[in-house]
């Protein structure tokens, strides 16, 4: 029995080696990526294209699930020694891999020490921003980054006479009363995302810190603030407006979406990313806004932070594969590529000559409210508050922020004291991080 | 060497003993850096609020799934034994669900009781229940043990069933002679001796309601609102695979080991002795 367990595993041994050996006819590079569905046609598209412009490489896209099954898939093959060349990782997983010191090669010393075109000049700050160093280096290479937008339902505005979506969320509460008190439809706001878009997203747009040492940008010892900013007034202001039909939470992720479809909620709050889903499952007349700011905050808006995803390169490749992943970074980056994904998706484009080529196609005047998030996080010049995010354990942090924010808008907690809790647990989180990244 | 025994050794008792190992150390998630932490790990998840939390969810989510299930298995076993006409038909209809992949079951629980979309949360707001599970810990919590014995029930129907039919008719009849009426019969003759048949179940129930009703969790409400269905099973998932905390998340593995071995030596051990044979 063992004989013949041992004879069939050496032949399945003796078969795959075979098999990879006659697949190498040049170089391979493996792309682990979470784009399920029409993203993920477009993922095996934009590597088919690649692999037509040359012949001395062959970008393989696999798709591994879900983003935090994709995190933890790769880190287990980097373990057995059987990682990927290129791995899309989430933006909350920045952190945790900028800690993996020794796993990751950053991407500007592989565009450094390989033979190509590489400005990083070129990229937009507010996106690459989130990637980069404080040395202004980039680790990884953005490729589908989003922002949150509002999105509003025309024809439920029109009826409650509301004429246009107000910039400040002082004029948004005005106008979502008429929306309720017009009957026009039950629930005036919800929101995907919920962190990301009135935490995270607040914080930034309005100046105000989310966590210290510049929202961990400076620091593994950075800690969450937003229990003590002018945060915990917007919460306590989300759950008043619960009370008479202006918001309605509607879940994590973006399970308040179908909210926002049937006509329960004339606004909603979510991806830009969202676009093309909405334009399918919205059977009405539907507008994107930018998301408001806090006139009592701040006199001007910061720009929007993002969400999303980069891609980070393994440590441990030969010089073909290096050269290789930084020729396939390239053509990514490049005007043509990057608008065409941008275009299809509604993701941002990465850099300013991709949204000035899109412009000049027509694009955002045959799709009105497209540009809406490209000008938002272009707006000014990102602040030590609108950089974006580098905290570590930043995936359970979310979710501890998402429990606690559920905990305040069923009203089992205060917004302060909800909110003081999700500090505590989740500083908890960032000192664990700290301590194992010494 | 059996060859059964080859295959436990090597996707049981070989993690296993990783697992145990692994609650001692802490390490990064790439395995950079490994430290000996003694008891830390254990210390750490001893001393988290959230922790007991889910375990207090844990206890009384497997209480309502294994006696939800079995309870209304055993029912339908004791109608469908007596049906005569179209006995196979019923039968199939009734351990269909067992067919149903746990995600699957979950999705479609989750179809009927979306708030906004759901069929019956809108027959419920009919009737006056405002049923969001997105926020309401009580009732996510008892969106899932539904869709979680739901899925169970079958399986608990078939065991019930077969015990059923293979009872000596003789001691009913006699029974039933002497005008003993069918709720009497059940209680002092077919319930005492389908109980092998309930022990059996009542331990393959936990196990379920402890380990495979992840799926339905995760698509029902992923753990959420606020931790309200977050099991043991579930935080460990979280921890180590979304959080990549694999110290905490292996330690916490360890300590559900024990608890459910020492649920098991409970059941054999006191509930056992109620069993006639």
């Amino acid at each position: 029995m063992q004989r013949a367990f041992l004879l069939t595993s050496l032949g399945i041994t003796l078969a795959l080696g075979s098999y990879a050996s006659s697949a190498q006819a040049n170089t391979e590079i493996t792309w682990w990526h979470a784009m399920g569905g029409a993203l993920g046609d477009k993922v095996e598209q934009i590597a088919a294209d690649f692999n037509a412009s040359q012949d001395t490489y062959t970008v393989k896209p696999v798709f591994k699930g879900n983003y935090s099954e994709t995190m933890t898939s790769a880190i287990a093959a980097f373990r057995a020694d059987k990682g990927p060349d290129i791995v899309q990782i989430y933006e909350v997983g920045t952190a945790t891999m900028m800690g993996a010191k020794g796993a990751i090669v950053p991407v500007y010393k592989l565009m450094e020490s390989a033979d190509v075109d590489f400005d990083p000049q070129a990229y937009l700050p507010a996106v690459t921003g989130y990637y980069t160093d404080p040395d202004g280096n980039m680790l990884s290479l953005p490729f589908n980054s989003s922002t949150p937008v509002t999105y509003y339902n025309r024809k439920l505005l029109e009826q409650a006479g509301v004429e246009e979506v107000p910039r400040t969320w002082q004029a948004l509460g005005d106008a979502l009363e008429k929306v309720v008190d017009s009957g026009a439809a039950s629930c005036g706001l919800t929101t995907t995302w919920p962190s990301w878009v009135m935490l995270e997203n607040y914080s930034a747009i309005n100046d105000v810190p989310f966590a210290s040492q510049a929202n961990g940008f400076e620091g593994t010892d950075a800690r969450l603030q937003f229990n003590s900013t002018p945060a915990v007034d917007h919460i306590e202001r989300l759950t008043q407006w619960q009370e008479d039909g202006r918001f309605a939470y509607g879940g994590r992720f973006d399970d308040a979406a179908p909210k926002f479809y049937s006509g329960e909620c004339a606004l909603m709050m979510g991806s830009s990313a969202s676009y093309a889903n909405i334009k399918e499952n919205a059977d009405f007349d539907f507008g994107v806004a930018p998301l408001p700011y806090d006139a009592d905050v701040v006199e001007k808006p910061n720009n929007s932070i993002i969400g999303g995803a980069s891609l980070w390169v393994f440590d441990g490749l030969d010089d073909t594969h290096q050269q290789g992943v930084a020729e396939f970074f390239e053509y990514l980056s490049s005007p043509e590529v990057q608008a065409d994904w941008h275009q299809y998706s509604g993701y941002l484009p990465i850099t300013q000559a991709a949204a000035d080529l899109t412009r000049k196609q027509g694009f955002y005047a045959d799709h009105p409210g497209t540009d809406v998030a490209i000008k938002q996080i272009t707006d000014g010049e990102p602040t030590e508050n609108s950089k974006g995010l580098r905290l570590g354990n930043m995936v359970q942090i979310r979710d501890v922020i998402n429990g606690e924010l559920e905990e305040i808008f069923s009203g089992d907690a205060g917004a302060q004291e909800g909110l003081d809790e999700a500090v505590s647990r989740g500083n908890g989180l960032l000192e664990k991080f700290e301590s194992a990244h010494q | 060497m059996a060859p059964q025994l080859g295959i436990v050794l090597v996707f049981f008792f070989w993690p296993a003993l990783q697992a145990i190992e692994q609650a001692f150390y802490v390490e990064d998630a790439f395995g950079l850096s490994r430290e000996f932490a003694g008891l830390a790990n254990f210390e750490a998840v001893l001393s988290d609020a959230t922790y007991y939390q889910a375990l207090g969810t844990t206890l009384v989510f497997s209480l309502a799934v294994a006696l939800g299930a079995m309870s209304i298995a055993l029912l339908l076993a004791v109608m469908a034994d007596r049906v005569i006409r179209g006995a196979r038909v019923y039968r199939t209809l009734l351990v269909w669900p067992y067919a149903v992949a746990p995600a699957v079951a979950g999705v479609l629980w989750l179809f009927l009781f979306d708030p906004t979309l759901g069929l019956i949360s809108s027959l419920l707001g009919n009737v006056g229940i405002d049923w969001d599970h997105k926020l309401n810990g009580a009732q996510a919590l008892a969106l899932v043990i539904m869709a979680s014995v739901w899925k169970q029930m079958s399986y608990n129907f078939v065991f019930f069933l077969a015990a059923l039919q293979a009872l000596p008719k003789s001691l009913l009849e006699a029974a039933a002679i002497d005008r003993a009426g069918p709720w009497r019969r059940f209680w002092t003759i077919i319930f005492p001796l389908l109980s092998p048949t309930s022990f059996f179940l009542l331990v393959m129930n936990s196990v379920y309601a402890f380990f495979e009703t992840f799926g339905t969790i995760d698509t029902v409400t992923s753990g959420g609102p606020g931790g309200a269905t977050t099991t043991l099973v579930y935080k460990v998932y979280q921890d180590g695979f979304v959080g990549q905390d694999m110290g905490s998340s292996a330690a916490q593995s360890v300590l559900l080991m024990a608890l459910v071995g020492g649920l098991t030596w409970f059941q054999f051990r006191y509930v056992e002795r109620k069993v006639q044979y």
